[in-house]
C-alpha cells in the first residue's frame, strides 16, 4: 500500500460534531480571550482591575473561600460513604449506588429550590420550629453563605464519592491484613495505611469538586440570594444586565484557564474520561 | 458500636440526605394551602390542576418536550457518527479531537452560555428553537461520545472486516453491522442527552427571552420567598420525566447486560 496524504474517509463521520464544537465553542471562546483585552479599550486594563479593584477582589475571595470550604466537606462526608460501600457485601453496595445515582439525576434547580422550601424563611424548618415554640423568630438558613454551601455540598458529594470508592477498591485486603499482623491497631492500619493508599482517590475527587464548583452558577445565585456574589453569577450580571463585556471576558478567561489547568493536574491522578462521565455514564 | 458499624450509619444517613430534601416537591405539591406546607389535612390535587390548566406552564413543558427530543436526536446522530469515526481512526490524531470534543463536558456552563450569547446575538438566533436545540445539542453530544465510545470499544473489529469481505459497503456496514451492536450505547447517550437538556438552566437563562421558555426557565422565575405550590408541581412533573427516562435507561442497560453480562 502506497502512503498517500489522502484523508482517511472516517473524519467525514467526525466532521459534524467537529465542526458543531468549532463553531459553537473554539470561535467564541477565541472571540470572549480577545475581548478580555480590547473592550472597552485594548490593553491589559480589564486583568489590572483585579489588582486595583476591591470588588473584583472580594468577588473572587468569595469564590474561592465557598469553592474551597465546599471542597473539604463533600471530600470528608463522601469518604464516609464510600469507606460503607467499599466494605460492605456487592448487593448492599449496589443499593447504595442507586442512591448516588438518583441524586446524580435530580435536577440541580430542583434540588435548589427544594432548600428553599425546606429552609426558607417561611419554609418548613422555620414553620415547624416556631409552631413547635422553640423558636420566635425564623432561622436565616439561606439566602446567605450557609445556604450556598448546605447546596453546593449536597450537590457535589457524589462526584467526590466516586473517585475515592474506586481508589478503595483496589487496595488489596493483603495489605490491611499485614498491618495488623504486625501489631498495629484498627486506627493505626486505617491512619497511616489505609487512608495513604486512598489518597490519590481523595486528591481526584478533591479536585473534580473543586473544578465543578468554580463555575456553579444556579446554587449560589438562588441561595446566596444576591448576598453571595461568585464569580459565575458576577459573569451573569456583567453580560445580560451591566453590558460589560470586557470584565466578563476577563473572568472568564480566568475560571477557563484554571478549570483547565486544574484539569491537566487531575488528568495525572484519574484517567479524565472517567472523571468527565461523573455519574450519567 | 465498632466505627466501622458507626461509620455505615452515618454513610446512610448521608445518603438519604442525598436524595430526600431534593424530594420534598412531592409532599408539598398536594398540599391544601396556598403556601408551600405540608399536607398535614388531606392531600389535593389542586396545583397540579393548576398546572395543566395553565397555558404558560403547558406551553413550557411542551417546548422543554420538542427542544429535548429534537437536541437529543441531533446529540445522537452527529455524537454516534463521531464515535464511530474516532473509533475506525483509532490514531494519535483522532485521540487529540476526541479530547477537543469532549470539551463541553469541562467548560463551566456559564462560559459555554457565554460564548453561544455572543454567537447567537448577531446570528439573530437568540430567543429562538434552532438556537436552543443547538446549545443543547453541542452540549449533550459528547455524553453520547462516551456512552458509545463505550460500546465501541466492546465491539469485534473482525466483524467489521466481515461485513466489508461479504461486499457490504462502508454505509451498509455501519448500519446493520455496527449500530446493532452498540445499540445500547446509543440508546444510553440519547436518554443522557434528552435530560441534559431537559434540565439545562444555566445557558437557557442567557438563551430565552420570551418566545422560548422552558419549562426550567420558568421555575427558576417562579422560585421566589412566597413561592406559589404550583412550582412544586412542575418541579414534581419535571422530576417525573427525569425518572421515566432513568427508567428507560435502566431496561436498557439491562437488556444489554443479558447476553454478555457486561455493562458501560
Amino acid at each position: 500500500m502506497t502512503r498517500t496524504q489522502r484523508l482517511n474517509p472516517a473524519w467525514f463521520l467526525v466532521a459534524p460534531l467537529l465542526a458543531l464544537v468549532a463553531v459553537m465553542f473554539a470561535g467564541p471562546l477565541v472571540n470572549i480571550l480577545w475581548l478580555s483585552f480590547t473592550d472597552p479599550e485594548p490593553g491589559i486594563a480589564n486583568y489590572a482591575a483585579l489588582i486595583e479593584k476591591a470588588s473584583l477582589q472580594k468577588l473572587l475571595w468569595t469564590t474561592l473561600r465557598v469553592c474551597l470550604i465546599t471542597t473539604v466537606l463533600s471530600v470528608v462526608l463522601g469518604y464516609s460513604i464510600a469507606y460503607a460501600m467499599a466494605n460492605v457485601a456487592e448487593s448492599s453496595r449496589q443499593r447504595m449506588m442507586l442512591f448516588i445515582l438518583i441524586s446524580f439525576w435530580i435536577s440541580v434547580l430542583v434540588r435548589t429550590f427544594s432548600w428553599i422550601m425546606l429552609l426558607g424563611r417561611n419554609g418548613l424548618l422555620n414553620n415547624g420550629l416556631i409552631e413547635l415554640g422553640l423558636i420566635s423568630e425564623p432561622i436565616a438558613f439561606v439566602r446567605n453563605e450557609l445556604g450556598v454551601l448546605i447546596g453546593m455540598v449536597h450537590y457535589m458529594i457524589p462526584y467526590a464519592v466516586l473517585p475515592i470508592l474506586a481508589a478503595m477498591q483496589g487496595i488489596d485486603g493483603r495489605v490491611l491484613q499485614a498491618s495488623r499482623n504486625l501489631g498495629a491497631s484498627p486506627a493505626q492500619t486505617f491512619w497511616r495505611v489505609y487512608l495513604p493508599l486512598t489518597k490519590p482517590g481523595v486528591i481526584a475527587g478533591a479536585l473534580l469538586v473543586f473544578i465543578l464548583s468554580l463555575g456553579f452558577y444556579v446554587t449560589p445565585a438562588i441561595l446566596g440570594g444576591g448576598k453571595v456574589l461568585m464569580v459565575a453569577e458576577y459573569i451573569s450580571v456583567q453580560v445580560l444586565i451591566t453590558l460589560k463585556w470586557g470584565t466578563a471576558a476577563m473572568l472568564a478567561v480566568l475560571m477557563l484557564g484554571s478549570v483547565l489547568g486544574l484539569l491537566y493536574v487531575l488528568s495525572r491522578f484519574m484517567k479524565l474520561s472517567a472523571a468527565l462521565g461523573g455519574g450519567r455514564t | 458500636m465498632t466505627p466501622a458499624r458507626l461509620n455505615h450509619i452515618i454513610a446512610w444517613s448521608l445518603l438519604v440526605f442525598l436524595v430526600a430534601p431534593a424530594l420534598i416537591a412531592i409532599p408539598v405539591s398536594l398540599t391544601t394551602e396556598n403556601y408551600l406546607s405540608l399536607p398535614w389535612d388531606g392531600i389535593s390535587l389542586q396545583y397540579y390542576r393548576e398546572v395543566f390548566n395553565s397555558p404558560e406552564w403547558m406551553s413550557s413543558f411542551l417546548q422543554s418536550t420538542v427542544i429535548g427530543l429534537t437536541s437529543a436526536a441531533l446529540a445522537t446522530v452527529v455524537g454516534t457518527l463521531a464515535a464511530v469515526g474516532l473509533w475506525r481512526l483509532s490514531s494519535r490524531w483522532g485521540e487529540v479531537v476526541r479530547g477537543l470534543l469532549l470539551l463541553p463536558l469541562v467548560i463551566p456552563p456559564i462560559i459555554a452560555a457565554m460564548a453561544f450569547y455572543r454567537l447567537f446575538v448577531p446570528l439573530g438566533l437568540i430567543d429562538s428553537y434552532l438556537g436552543l436545540i443547538l446549545a443543547h445539542a453541542v452540549l449533550a453530544a459528547p455524553l453520547v461520545l462516551i456512552t458509545v465510545g463505550a460500546s465501541l470499544a466492546g465491539f469485534d473489529r473482525r466483524l467489521e472486516q466481515a461485513s466489508r469481505n461479504l461486499g457490504a459497503s462502508s454505509a451498509q456496514t455501519l448500519w446493520r453491522v455496527i449500530l446493532p451492536s452498540i445499540r445500547p450505547g446509543v440508546i444510553s447517550g440519547a436518554v443522557f442527552a434528552f435530560i441534559a437538556s431537559w434540565d439545562e438552566i444555566v445557558v437557557t437563562l442567557f438563551l430565552s427571552k420570551f418566545t422560548v421558555y422552558t419549562l426550567p426557565r420558568r421555575m427558576w422565575n417562579g422560585i421566589r420567598e412566597n413561592t406559589d405550590p404550583a412550582v412544586a408541581a412542575a418541579a414534581v412533573i419535571l422530576l417525573g420525566v427525569t425518572f421515566a427516562a432513568f427508567l428507560i435507561w435502566g431496561i436498557a442497560q439491562r437488556r444489554a447486560a443479558k447476553p454478555q453480562s457486561k455493562s458501560t
